[in-house]
């Protein structure tokens, strides 16, 4: 049991420091391969919860299939690197250094549920919610503004982890449907943005406006 | 039956998919809409006698405020689908496009995609309407999103892909948070020390009604924090200022139908999303709050709507605006609580109807005159005496003036206010409908009269207009126009029914 808990305090910790790492990486193929870890992290520790099915799903979707697909439209466009983030990546790491401090404080504020959440659970959701707003709004390119959706969507999917039924699992899964969904449609977007922009820059999104 | 409100679109739109012939596509997709409107109409008889349709094992058990926002769904999907067959076969005759603005040549998605995915955008908006499961519910509202953004990109040009781009990255964020409402929700109903046990975790089927039943035993401030993020969330989707920004984007770039059901049809989903919460802080007697958040947010977006209205060229954007408005009127009316409920669900009804209309007149006039601008359209009574004149009475319709429907339930709503002795609301109610009023009467009437332009022939035979792009707005305008006369006993006490579930009368 308590080895059990240490690996999940482990886990979680390895996300917060790939957080990290999802912040200050330079180049899209690193953003891509860490957001893959990620996944493997999340279906880890679903495993250790007891819910093999959803585990595997999670696997096999966000730490395979989503990483891939965006692998492949980075390799057709044939993108490196981020042209020139909005924010620098040193203020990035630091702004979500600050996320977590802040996630800290707040679970020691909140009325939380200690049967609930384990600890650093909450914080983790968050800091990964939070880092995933910050390359949504940080980066520039299309790819990585994609990954920044993924990342936020997985720190609420890990907020939601305790609440998560044995008898439900039909709405995780249906949510990892629509994620997937998600992604394949923004990858295609992507790929139209690629061919007509001649760059995956979204700072070139200037036309429309009042 | 019930479960065919889901599968007919989808069945149809995988259809469209695997056969792919254009004709098929164009015969079918309207045959799909008057079947799926018969069903709705079907399902919305049931409701209303006070029965409670169920299928799916629970997961669809529409109640009057689901089946309210599906018929309006259903129906103008029905009439989209109308226009759309002749709007497809005058695009497939166009042999080279350029577009408007930067005079690029572009190409359209493949027609049998654009009409699968309407199919599949109505097979999701009737999953949200249907659903009494807020996991479900935001599952749909996502598939909505999903759906609809390959119809923005339609005209595969620079700006239909800049709008797609940001429609899909905004609303997906913005439902993500409205994800985390719903888990904020679930938690503030956790029972501590109840551990796997808790009825939360065992019961999740039907947890709208589990939700209110059990409200009152909910933690507030976890609940006040999930109404929060539900209304930011599904509030992005619904155009709320300040979250409206892809609204506009979106609406004016995509073909004229799709910003027909986008702003009559999808609107009212995502606002359902933000509804049902209301209903659960409502049971658990925290209905000021959630109101004031909705009044709160319904003021802003009047405001930001007048501000953005006034001096608007693109008359696209012009009617973009207008929705956020409305959207706005709706949230304030709901928020406000009373008989400015059911005024809000009858406005709920009228603008849905009045911005179907307005939008496909909208793609009527851009074909004519290849222009958003509405300092170059001119002398539409002349050129198009039939869309000139439906387009007077829609904007006359949307602007609140009597004897249109929107008169009556703004009208309604303003009673509300003063019934609740809001007067600094009133008033700026009142001043934001005015200044909007001007604001929307200077470029309609501009389109309207003035005189014709010289490059456009004074034959009788140019001034001739097809009827499938007439026909489905003027039906549009005789129910709103009837709507203002007179308001059938049935369809009153259908939204009293909608009303009661969320603090009306």
């Amino acid at each position: 049991m308590i080895s059990l808990s240490s690996l999940f305090s482990t886990i979680l910790f390895l996300l917060l420091l790939n957080n990290l790492l999802l912040l200050g990486a330079p180049g899209l193929r690193a953003l891509i391969r860490l957001t893959a870890f990620q996944g493997v992290l999340l279906g880890l520790l679903l495993f250790g919860m007891e819910h093999a099915l959803l585990a595997c799903a999670v696997l096999g979707i966000k730490g395979l299939l989503l990483p891939g697909l965006l692998e492949r439209t980075r390799r057709r466009l044939g993108a490196a690197d981020e042209p020139r983030p909005r924010m620098h990546l040193g203020v990035c790491v630091v702004t979500g250094i600050l996320g977590l401090v802040f996630s800290l404080w707040l679970e020691t504020r909140l009325p939380i549920l200690p049967d609930l959440f384990p600890p650093l659970l909450l914080p983790t959701a968050l800091t990964t919610l939070f880092c995933g707003f910050i390359l949504v709004v940080g980066r520039a390119t299309a790819i990585s503004q994609v990954i920044g959706y993924l990342v936020a969507e997985n720190g609420i999917f890990l907020l939601g982890m305790p609440l998560m039924a044995a008898g439900a699992i039909w709405f995780e899964l249906a949510l990892l449907l629509d994620i997937f969904v998600a992604v394949f449609v923004m990858g295609n977007a992507i790929g139209h943005i690629g061919e007509t922009f001649d760059s995956l820059d979204t700072g070139r999104f200037r036309s429309l406006r009042d | 039956m019930l479960e065919a409100l889901i599968l007919l679109p989808l069945v149809a739109g995988a259809l469209m998919l695997a056969v792919g012939n254009a004709a098929f596509c164009r015969a079918l997709l309207p045959l799909t809409g008057a079947g799926h409107a018969c069903l709705s109409l079907a399902t919305v008889a049931a409701v209303a006698q006070g029965e409670r349709p169920s299928a799916l094992g629970g997961l669809m058990a529409p109640d009057a405020l689901g089946a309210l926002f599906l018929i309006l769904a259903s129906l103008l999907f029905f009439a989209a689908s109308l226009y759309a067959v002749g709007y497809l076969r005058e695009e497939e005759a166009i042999e080279v496009r350029t577009c408007i603005h930067d005079g690029r040549p572009f190409t359209n998605s493949p027609e049998r995609r654009f009409t699968a995915c309407l199919c599949f955008f109505l097979a999701a908006m009737s999953l949200v309407t249907t659903t009494p499961h807020l996991g479900a519910l935001w599952v749909g509202i996502e598939a909505t999103t999903l759906s609809s953004a390959p119809l923005i990109y339609f005209h595969r040009h620079r700006r239909s892909l800049e709008a797609t781009w940001k429609y899909l990255i905004i609303c997906s964020v913005g439902i993500a948070l409205a994800l985390l409402g719903n888990i904020l929700l679930s938690v503030a109903f956790y029972a501590p020390g109840s551990g796997a046990e808790s009825p939360v975790l065992a019961d999740d089927i039907d947890s709208l009604g589990w939700f209110v039943a059990h409200a009152p035993s909910a933690a507030p401030p976890w609940l006040k924090a999930a109404f929060i993020f539900l209304i930011v969330g599904y509030g992005t989707k619904m155009g709320l200022a300040p979250l409206h920004n892809w609204l506009p984007d979106a609406h004016s770039q995509a073909p004229s139908l799709v910003s027909a059901l986008l702003s009559g049809a999808l609107l009212n989903c995502a606002l359902l999303g933000i509804l049902r919460g209301h209903q659960i802080l409502l049971a658990a007697g925290l209905g000021d709050f959630s109101g004031g958040l909705l009044v709160f947010f319904g003021i802003l977006s009047l405001l930001t709507a007048a501000i953005f209205i006034v001096g608007q060229g693109h008359y696209k954007r012009l009617l973009a605006y207008s929705s956020v408005e409305h959207m706005g009127i709706l949230s304030l009316g709901i928020g406000l609580g009373g008989i400015a409920v059911e005024g809000a669900l009858l406005h709920s009804v009228c603008h849905s109807l009045t911005k179907c209309l307005l939008f496909l007149l909208s793609g009527n006039i851009l074909a004519r005159y290849h222009t958003y601008s509405s300092y170059d359209v001119r002398g539409l009574r002349w050129t198009m005496p039939a869309t000139g004149a439906l387009w007077t009475a829609g904007f006359l319709a949307v602007a609140g003036s009597p004897p249109f429907g929107i008169f009556v339930s703004e009208l309604l709503i303003l009673k509300g206010m003063l019934a609740d002795g809001a007067w600094l609301v009133a008033a700026i109610y009142l001043a934001a409908l005015a200044v909007i009023f001007v604001g929307m009467s200077v470029a309609v009437l501009r389109m309207v009269l003035g005189a014709r332009p010289h490059d456009m022939s004074a034959r009788p035979r140019s001034r001739r207009e097809p009827l499938w792009s007439v026909v489905p707005p003027l039906a549009l305008a005789v129910a709103v126009l009837g709507l203002g006369l007179w308001v059938p006993d049935w369809l009153w006490r259908f939204l009293e029914m909608g009303g009661r579930l969320i603090g009306g009368q």
